[in-house]
């Protein structure tokens, strides 16, 4: 048994460390298309100071360290591509304080949407956080790292505008707190306190984040769905304009799909609606349905179809399923509003090419702000041909991105790498910089964010 | 075996490892998946012994005795069957039990899973003790033998050989007893009803042991079997029929509620106690059975009947299932899934523990004291309790 084992055995205990190859086959796998790399180590910590001891140990064994959450990223961004120490979080899943009156919660990293969503469900029915379309067991952390967003994305944008402060064990071992909590407060805000903005984005490459407080929203007590369809793409840009004036939705998605078939090519619209009244719910269906959206249906343009109560949360997934094969990835974006149908229509000749029923989504960030736009590409796992070919559309998809003028969401390693290539210099500079400063043996999941 | 003759080779891959299946109903944790509660790696989560029994059948990697015993530590509860979204879900387990079946073909087991084979094949029971004393817990009672009565009272390994178990298929007798109702035990002559065996992969076995009984049963002429544990109560309803074995099944909660209901038993004990009622997996998920036990317990004066947070179709298994009772690779930690379940208890206020399994009471009894929590919450069959409360059994037990 080698040193490095018996070390890490030491530091959490025998239980939740192996170097065994059913663990280290497991975790060598991202749930999309990325190739998988075997890690030389599986372990799972249960507290911040167990994190820090590891670190500690792979600083002085020169070794990598991956830390992994939920791990439903897709896009192969805690595969331990160079080996080393997978540090799986979820056992540091604690809701250490819900503050109901400054609406937010301090939670440790392996806390998870479903968890969350229970927890404030049950103990704070009128808090709420913005739940990713991520399966449940997806982590609150994880999804703040990658700038997710939410189904409270429309008023409240990005997740990753949601923190509050955070608790990061740094590359070399030191615990540091930001935010109001860094100064003794609570963890009320992130503010006023100097930028130093280096740990959401960076996929692990420049610390562990622990604890991490975040805001809560208000819960109204009546939540449903409309849905909405109009046949032209063209559409969909000033339709969320015109929505997001109104500021009377909660989530605002446009998508459309081959399957079923004679749904194809058309645009469908889900926007969630929440009210505290029977008499708010009516003005806001009201603004929205008919002095909004009623010169389409007026037209022929577009049509109602219809208000479902009640929103399924967590929400579920059945993508995954569509081929019957256990597998998509997807490339999100975020991209301006009005580059909506042209997303759409090159999305689906990639798909076609690709001979891949095509999925598109568009989700409203802000008043309008951008959307995250995602190309999803659903795959066979017992069929290495359908991977590749997944994989193969995933790539020319971060490369549209970048060609409409948007910025790849969470970029695997080859979209990271179109990224840097047209990346400001100088900015390229500073966060080589930055971190050589903060990871100076490089040990932070390497292959991540890796500027030469 | 290659996966391609593996009879899940065309469905196994479909798993995505999206983890729903390690929620209860309510999200409130991942720790549904009693594996993945115990020992929080993802190789114990139902996807990781998905992707794992594919990888072992692809050739990807090697059969190893972790490997085995990361299959055989699902206790078959059925709880990521209700909680995955997708169409395959009906499937999970029975991929599981064909993924174990494998290792069965291929000779290569833990000690543990070999050994409750092999006992269950020499003395038709698991603990290896011999059949001269299966029925000797009915031993000075005047529980008759099986004659033509109306029921067959089958009381299975665990109630026939462990001394806890035995105090509940006693209490139960009584009740039947009293309450007037035909039955008949086989004493000596009861054989293992295979479920565990069937869950373990051992399909051969489970088949010579699903005959035997089947002969037996029609060779007496019994047609209406009460079974005291849900396992039983499963092998009988959901696998025998496939071998002939047409029997009325009822699990003892549903004969006790007839009873109850047709005024034939009358509780008078008032009780003052409060209770929490755990669902037995083979009873609940497996079988939709919910109200039964509940309807008993509500019945009788005094009983505060509380609800544990994970209740019903979420409850979270004592671990004791797929034959993890007798081969324990969940044991041994206070992430164990009995010693959650009894904190889970303790949480929702209950003084007593009521289950309506033998299996249950033996893996939350072992796990009360294991917590130091004797004098906070006792373990008890709802057998017990009826008849407790019918004044047949002295506070004392």
């Amino acid at each position: 048994m080698d040193s490095i084992y018996q070390s890490l055995a030491a530091i959490v205990d025998a239980e939740h460390v192996s170097d065994r190859p059913e663990e280290l086959y497991i975790y060598s796998f991202d749930l999309g298309t990325a190739e998988p790399h075997r890690p030389d180590y599986v372990v799972s910590p249960e507290t911040t100071v167990q994190v820090q001891e590891i670190v500690r140990l792979a600083n002085r064994e020169n070794i990598p360290v991956v830390p992994l959450g939920g791990g439903m990223s897709l896009a192969g961004l805690a595969v331990p591509l160079r080996g080393g120490i997978l540090l799986d979080l979820k056992r540091m899943d604690r809701i250490i304080e819900v503050n109901e009156k400054a609406r937010y919660a301090v939670l440790e990293c392996g806390v998870s949407q479903g968890q969350l969503t229970s927890y404030l469900e049950r103990h704070h029915p009128h808090l709420t956080h913005s739940e990713p379309g991520a399966p449940p067991a997806a982590t609150i952390v994880g999804n703040v790292v990658i700038h997710g967003q939410g189904d409270l994305a429309h008023p409240y944008g990005f997740n990753s505008d949601m923190v509050n402060g955070l608790e990061v064990v740094l590359p070399t071992g030191e615990v540091c707190s930001f935010g109001s909590c860094a100064v003794g407060a609570s963890w009320f805000t992130n503010h006023p306190m100097p930028d130093v903005g280096l740990f959401l984005g960076w996929c692990g490459t420049t610390g562990i984040i622990t604890k991490l407080s975040i805001r809560l929203l208000p819960a109204k007590r009546i939540r449903g769905i409309g849905r909405f369809v109009v046949d032209d793409e063209g559409l969909v840009p000033e339709i969320f304009y015109k929505l997001t004036h109104t500021q009377m939705a909660e989530d605002i998605i446009a998508f459309s799909s081959a399957i079923p078939p004679f749904a194809s090519k058309l645009q469908h619209f889900t926007v969630n609606i929440a009210a505290d009244s029977e008499k708010e719910l009516e003005l806001k269906q009201e603004i929205i349905w008919d002095d909004t959206l009623g010169e389409y249906i007026k037209r022929g343009d577009g049509a109602y179809l219809g208000f479902t109560r009640s929103l399924e949360r967590p929400q579920i997934s059945k993508t995954s399923d569509y081929k019957k094969g256990g597998g998509f990835e997807y490339v999100g974006s975020i991209m301006p509003i009005e580059k909506y149908p042209e997303c759409y229509r090159r999305g689906r000749e990639i798909s076609e090419r690709h001979d891949i029923p095509y999925t598109v989504t568009g989700r409203c960030i802000g008043a309008a702000h951008s959307m995250m736009f995602a190309w999803t590409y659903a795959f066979n796992r017992a069929d290495p041909k359908t991977i590749e070919g997944a994989r193969n559309a995933l790539h020319e998809t971060d490369r549209l991105v970048l060609e409409l003028g948007g910025v790849i969401w969470k970029p695997g390693t080859f979209g990271q790498k179109l990224v840097l290539e047209r990346l400001d210099p100088n900015t390229r500079d500073l966060m080589k910089k930055i971190k050589g400063l903060l990871d100076p043996k490089g040990i932070m999941n390497p292959g991540n964010w890796e500027i030469p | 075996m290659a996966l391609k003759d593996f009879a899940y080779g065309d469905t196994i891959h479909r798993c995505f490892r999206c983890g729903y299946c390690k929620f209860p109903a309510n999200w409130v944790d991942v720790n549904n998946c009693p594996p993945y509660a115990r020992f929080r790696m993802e190789t114990y989560s139902c996807g990781g012994r998905l992707w794992l029994s594919r990888a072992w059948l692809n050739g990807q990697i090697d059969w190893t005795e972790h490997l085995a015993e990361v299959l055989y530590s699902c206790t078959t509860c059925r709880n990521c069957e209700v909680k995955c979204p997708l169409r395959f879900n009906v499937d999970i387990v029975n991929m599981v039990v064909a993924a174990r079946g494998e290792m069965v073909e291929a000779g290569r087991l833990p000690a543990a899973v070999k050994n409750f084979l092999q006992n269950v094949e020499l003395y038709g029971n698991p603990y290896g003790t011999g059949r001269s004393s299966r029925g000797a817990w009915a031993e000075g009672t005047e529980i008759e033998r099986y004659n033509g009565h109306e029921y067959l009272f089958y009381v299975g390994c665990t109630g026939s050989y462990d001394a806890r178990a035995r105090r509940s298929a006693l209490a139960l007798s009584q009740i039947l007893r009293r309450a007037g109702v035909s039955f008949g035990v086989l004493g000596n002559e009861e054989n293992c009803d295979g479920n565990e065996v069937h869950k373990l992969g051992e399909q051969g076995l489970f088949e010579v042991l699903a005959q035997d009984n089947i002969t037996r049963f029609k060779g007496l002429g019994v047609k209406k079997i009460i079974t005291l544990s849900p396992h039983a109560f499963n092998a009988f309803k959901n696998h025998y029929p496939a071998y002939g074995g047409d029997f009325s099944i009822f699990h003892y909660t549903h004969v006790i509620n007839g009873l109850l209901k047709a005024g034939r038993i009358r509780f008078s004990d008032n009780m003052h106690v409060r209770v929490a009622y755990h669902d037995p997996c083979f009873l609940g998920r497996w079988n939709n059975e919910y109200e039964a036990p509940r309807e008993i317990l509500k019945a009788i004066p005094g009983v505060d009947l509380v609800e544990m947070e994970k209740n019903r179709e979420s409850a979270l298994c004592c671990g004791g299932g797929g034959g993890n009772f007798q081969i324990d690779l969940l044991g041994g930690s206070e992430n164990s899934p009995a010693r959650r379940r009894i904190r889970e208890a303790l949480k929702a206020g209950a003084r007593v523990l009521a289950v309506a399994c033998p299996k249950c009471l033996i893996m939350f009894e072992d796990a009360v004291k294991s917590e130091g929590l004797e004098e906070n919450l006792s373990v008890l069959d709802i057998s017990e309790i009826a008849a407790k409360a019918w004044g047949m059994i002295g506070h004392s037990q």
